[in-house]
């Protein structure tokens, strides 16, 4: 049989390797772009009256964020309280009751779906269903909006989370006559508890930075944000956009990077510590 | 280079050739040294078959006859291993070449995911410029020398993962000696296939020696009986019995290698 | 107390009570999902009605006369999309082949940290970066460098007049923001062949490109089309990376130098002043964007569940 030379084979490979590492670099060189713009900009708006003032009407070049920290942390916490216990509960359905059913497969499509619908949608959804309804933006409805994108994100990790949990632990329980719920409860949900923690973590990570659900529901104020209830309610993200783009001063703008820096160091160190929390625990075991 | 070791035997039909001869192998996995001193001679178109307890080091063994260990960074090698006289472990040795010259069989059957025909073309396209004729003809060639032929000649065009697991392992070996190799290395072959298709890939053994020379490491020592010209006993990565596997099985000279396979360890 | 409650239920009429509790919960996933449809469809009738099946195709927007078309909006964003996907796709492949297949394991470890890191990143960020940082860079380098030195602008694609907004500088930014995330995707993909499978081709003879190529993208074939279609959800439907650079006209995709709107540009753009039939066209616009998100995930799912499925048989 005829040969194929090698040196043709060889070349191509050595190409893609080279092209591969030239691309890793070139990938990098953006992401490191993007994150040192953020940060170099971000650290020059710091200062003590950025952390403690709240943001000031249009026009007025001084003013801080804390209005905007706050309400961001209102809305968030708002959208834990509503979507955390039924997606929990969700997941616990999912795995506990639902392996392999035809229920629970349309449900895990369904949340799978839902976690990729545009953002903006559920801004949408949210605004014709409390907003218009109710005549009036509210960090409330805010909440509602980011628990809507949260809701799948904790069902399915609740899920992945208690499926890790071995059987034999489940039938231990079962076997000393524990009913079915305090065995999941008690026994099976403990027992992923770090699991579970990070899950929330992370799609608290996730919602916190979102913008364009808070466009039609939360909308955004210079006061601070205890009219969540019933008032448009400050926060970060529809800071950053109104500094950014409705704005033609450069303190606004310096001040809408503080803003981003904020948020993205935030979401960051939950990520990272999230990382390090599941990491320890897997290694306990 | 000859007889340097004990454990080189004195083969009594001595016309046969030597095809591969392993000098002062050391083996390490990171710090972990996994063989220790090796000396073996492999013999041209004869079956040799590794035997010894799990985790002894007989996989590895195999592993550095391609050098397939080199695909994880924490796996090195230390001495000579030649191949008619060529140490390829030097590395102006083409890997490439060498894995054509000698083949693997795993312990899993690893059919790619792509047709039967591809399966088996795929080292020919891979190594050789040849027309599609000719392909043709060498997949099925390929085919009936592993005893596949008459099964899948009707659906060549067929997922390989659609075929049984003893179809699958034959598939395999078909794909290895497609590209005309000279060796072929069988990593626990049939451990993963039922006893139908263990006989098969047994009887094919058989049939490939004519052609091949083969090293393949078993777990089953009534295998290593039936199908072997010589043996070898691995304990602890060091060889601790060379034979004719006849006399390996009656009458060992090593008191482990008779414990070994009388059952009393491993 | 405690044993009040015991007399009172039987154990199995909890147990009962408790697993209708969370299967109402974890319903929840298909209602909302359900009622995005229907609220949606019911705040986009007067539009319908007004305009018929002629939205979808009628470029025309003139809140003076109440007219509106959905043209402009789909086209720019199955445009900035197509943009992004087309230069997302090869770098993530690539970038996911790289960590998997070529790295040393501790650099792979910590580019891997680092690329679900990225993809955690808020999507305003990438926006904010756009506005201030990539659009005078496209404007004064990538865009005459595009027209003049490469001599782009005979092709109609970059003809015309450019300031460093449009669909081009929209596109690249969502290929920045989806990388990471069809990138971990890939990776995973990547990361579920067999070892075995490789190894065995290596011990065919084939070179590591080969191995990727005829072994790793076949085997992970429908789980690397999953990624691909995340990713594409991701483009689609993003609103704050693209807001702030596609310069927000209602007008038809001609060059990609052109500033033009995105469903969700528009959405995110007059939606707090819009009344009546107006506010009834965007959310119609809402549902089109919903129709067509929708349908990519149902691919993605569809993809990577067959892809898991696959490997569950082994």
């Amino acid at each position: 049989m005829k040969k194929r030379g090698l040196f043709f084979r060889k070349t191509t490979n050595l190409a893609v390797t080279a092209a591969s590492i030239l691309t890793v670099g070139f990938a990098l060189l953006f992401m490191g772009w993007i994150l040192y713009t953020v940060f170099d900009n971000g650290f020059r708006s710091f200062s003590w009256a950025f952390f403690t003032e709240p943001t000031k009407p249009y026009g007025i070049p001084d003013g801080g964020v804390a209005n905007a920290v706050l309400g961001t942390i209102f809305i968030t916490l708002g959208a834990v309280v509503i979507g955390v216990p039924p997606g929990l509960l969700g997941g616990i359905y999912l795995a506990e009751f639902a392996k392999g059913n035809k229920l629970g497969n349309v449900i895990r499509f369904s949340a799978n779906v839902m976690m990729g619908i545009p953002s903006i949608i559920v801004g949408l959804f949210v605004y014709a269903l409390m907003v218009y309804t109710t005549k009036t933006f509210s960090g409330l409805a805010g909440s509602v909006a980011l628990s809507i994108i949260m809701f799948p994100v904790v069902l399915r990790t609740t899920e992945d989370m208690l499926l890790m949990v071995p059987d034999a632990l489940r039938e231990s329980a079962l076997a000393l006559g524990a009913p079915r719920w305090k065995t999941t409860v008690n026994i099976v949900c403990r027992a992923a508890k770090t699991g579970l923690t990070t899950g929330v973590l992370l799609a608290v990570a996730r919602v916190s930075g979102e913008t364009a659900p808070l466009l039609f529901t939360a909308l955004c104020s210079d006061s601070w944000p205890f009219g969540y209830f019933t008032q448009p309610t400050s926060n970060l993200t529809i800071t950053i956009t109104e500094y950014a783009t409705n704005s033609p001063f450069p303190e606004m703008h310096t001040r809408a990077w503080g803003a981003a820096l904020i948020i993205t160091a935030a979401i960051l160190i939950l990520n990272i510590s999230c990382r390090f929390l599941f990491k320890d625990s897997r290694h306990g075991k | 280079m000859e007889n340097n070791s004990n454990l080189i035997i004195n083969h009594t039909a001595a016309a046969e050739k030597t095809k591969i001869s392993v000098r002062n192998l050391n083996f390490y996995y990171g710090m972990h040294q996994a063989l220790f001193d090796n000396n073996i001679d492999i013999l041209e178109k004869q079956v040799t078959a590794i035997i010894g307890p799990s985790g002894c080091g007989k996989s590895t063994l195999l592993r550095t006859f391609n050098r397939i260990y080199q695909l994880y960074r924490e796996q090195r090698a230390e001495g000579e291993i030649f191949l008619d006289g060529e140490n390829i472990l030097d590395n102006s040795v083409d890997i490439l070449e060498l894995r054509r010259k000698v083949g693997m069989i795993f312990q899993k059957p690893t059919p790619f995911p792509m047709s039967v025909f591809d399966n088996v073309a795929y080292p020919l396209k891979l190594h050789f410029s040849l027309s599609k004729s000719e392909i043709i003809d060498h997949v099925e060639k390929a085919l009936r020398g592993a005893s596949l032929w008459d099964e899948v000649k009707d659906k060549l065009k067929k997922s390989g993962m659609a075929l049984s697991g003893g179809q699958q392992q034959r598939l395999c070996i078909a794909r290895a000696i497609a590209g005309e190799p000279e060796v072929l290395l069988m990593d626990e072959p049939t451990s993963a296939i039922d006893p139908v298709g263990t006989l098969k890939v047994e009887d094919l053994i058989e049939e490939l020696k004519q052609e091949f020379t083969i090293v393949i490491v078993t777990h089953n020592m009534q295998q290593a009986a039936r199908i072997s010209d010589y043996t070898a006993f691995y304990f602890q990565g060091k060889i601790i019995e060379f034979d004719i596997t006849e006399k390996i099985f009656t009458s060992p000279a090593n008191k482990q290698t008779e414990d070994y396979i009388t059952g009393r360890f491993g | 107390m405690e044993n009040s409650k015991k007399q009172l239920i039987s154990p199995d009429a909890a147990d009962q009570f408790f697993k209708i509790t969370t299967a109402v919960c974890a319903l929840l996933a298909a209602v909302v999902m359900f009622g995005f449809f229907i609220q949606l469809f019911w705040s986009s009738i007067p539009a319908i009605k007004e305009f018929g099946l002629d939205f979808l195709t009628s470029s025309e927007w003139d809140p003076v006369k109440n007219l509106y078309g959905a043209m402009p909006a789909i086209a720019g964003t199955l445009v900035t999309t197509a943009i992004a996907v087309v230069i997302a796709v090869p770098l993530s492949f690539i970038v996911a082949m790289f960590l998997v297949e070529t790295a040393p394991p501790a650099l792979s470890h910590t580019l891997s940290h680092a690329i679900d890191l990225l993809a955690a990143i808020p999507s305003i960020i990438y926006g904010m970066w756009g506005l201030f940082i990539f659009v005078p860079f496209m404007q004064d380098h990538v865009q005459p460098f595009l027209a003049n030195t490469l001599h782009l602008k005979i092709i109609p694609l970059f003809a015309g007049e450019y300031n460093g907004f449009g669909f081009l500088t929209s596109g690249i930014i969502l290929a920045v923001m989806i990388l990471p995330f069809i990138c971990a995707v890939m990776r995973d993909v990547f990361r579920m062949v067999p070892p075995v499978l490789k190894e065995s081709a290596f011990g065919a003879g084939a070179t590591s490109w080969e191995v990727t190529l005829d072994i790793t993208m076949r085997y992970g074939a429908r789980g690397l089309l999953g990624a691909i279609f995340l990713g594409l959800g991701r483009a689609v439907g993003e609103t704050m990376a693209v807001l702030f650079v596609i310069g927000n006209v209602q007008k038809m995709p001609t060059s990609l130098y052109q500033a033009g709107t995105t469903i969700s540009a528009t959405l995110a753009n007059n939606f707090a002043e819009a009344q009546g039939v107006f506010r009834s066209a965007l959310f119609e616009l809402g549902l089109i964007l919903l129709v067509i998100s929708f349908l990519i995930q149902v691919l993605a799912q569809f993809w990577l569940n067959r892809v898991s499925r696959q490997m569950g048989e082994k």
